[in-house]
């Protein structure tokens, strides 16, 4: 925590995890203190020792916060629902916090895992040859294999939001995953219900105040 | 589906010789069997072969039950879920005895984290599905390349994992009782296990490990005792 006792995240302006968090701070009213880690700059900032000592997996978003360090977004954000929790971003119904939780799960380990920078930089140092044609092969894949379930799960718990008519967990993993695919290029035919969703939730002010274009550490060509 | 039980779909063994020499079942499945096992929920198992007839996954069926086309899947209280932490948590607050998770929120973040950095820090990097899209990429050397694609996943993600244990650990990953953390070590030591990923820099990770073992729950879960583990495979 800062001296003013805020909480302190350290986030990437076009760090998907990273949005997510930002949108529940956001959402929930809590102040905090942005501290920018550059993926790219300095070979990435996020290998220096410094904040491998803070988060050894060397990855935004990292929160500091009542005087411990959390890092894995949804943790982060499962924490905040547990120590803030209101507004609520899970519902109360056990089964509705499992389809929240299963949608969530899906985009945080089902597609930006398989699509990040980090597993990119892999891609292209294994296919040799036609090196950004494979990358951004890959990631189109990864994303479209992805939401071509998501789509087909909303069906069943959508109702203005990905579940139901109150903004969730899941709703945060949403938006800054179609942003992703946006980036790479992902064709949006199939998927009328996500990018309704998607629209909706890009509506609210929470979802804009920490959109990657309106960050402290948003370089300026990008900047809303 | 009889009264009181619930069907699961999970990962049956690969034939030999695909990773020679071991048994293997997906890291989903075990994490979910487990909780299963530790909470004392009857249920029904219904094996899906992740390689048979081009991978039963894929079927229609399967499909319309799991859009994602993965293991695990549970059919519980008359919904379908998946995503194994998802699955874990919702029999957490259904079935709240014994607890997976902490009573206290700072316990509780650390247990999550925990259990995100290998169910999405390390498991979706090294499993079946992205190990062949891996293989397809590097065209030459593709075994050669598998290996070293997992073994660089999971020792990346266990790196990590050891300090973090560091200062969460007790007799287990979180203190001194069983929670979801672990649910999601043990597979994923095994996993590593089958990579040969060298465990030298793993101490507290291979502590840790033996000590879930020698419970009752991982061994009636652990891949070598499914029922549809293979009679040469089985422990």
């Amino acid at each position: 925590m800062t001296e003013s006792g805020k909480p302190i995240l350290y986030s990437y302006f076009r760090s998907s995890c990273s949005w997510r968090v930002r949108i529940a701070l956001a959402l929930k009213g809590i102040d905090f203190e942005m501290v920018p880690v550059n993926l790219i700059k300095d070979g990435g900032q996020q290998f220096s020792k410094a904040f491998q000592a803070l988060n050894p997996m060397k990855q935004v978003p990292t929160l500091k916060i009542d005087g411990i360090t959390i890092h894995q977004s949804l943790a982060i954000i499962e924490y905040l629902e547990e120590t803030r929790p209101t507004p609520r971003l899970l519902p109360r119904d056990p089964k509705k916090r499992a389809s929240v939780r299963m949608i969530s799960d899906l985009i945080a380990s089902g597609i930006q895992p398989l699509q990040n920078l980090s597993i990119l930089k892999k891609v292209g140092e294994v296919s040799k040859d036609l090196r950004e044609e494979t990358q951004l092969t890959w990631a189109q894949n990864a994303i479209t294999s992805g939401f071509n379930a998501l789509e087909q799960i909303l069906q069943s718990t959508a109702g203005k939001y990905c579940v139901g008519d109150e903004v969730t967990m899941a709703d945060l993993c949403l938006v800054p995953q179609v942003a992703n695919a946006e980036r790479f290029k992902v064709d949006f035919t199939p998927y009328p219900t996500i990018s309704c969703i998607n629209k909706r939730l890009l509506a609210l002010e929470a979802f804009q105040v920490s959109h990657p274009c309106r960050q402290p550490d948003t370089p300026t060509e990008l900047r809303a």
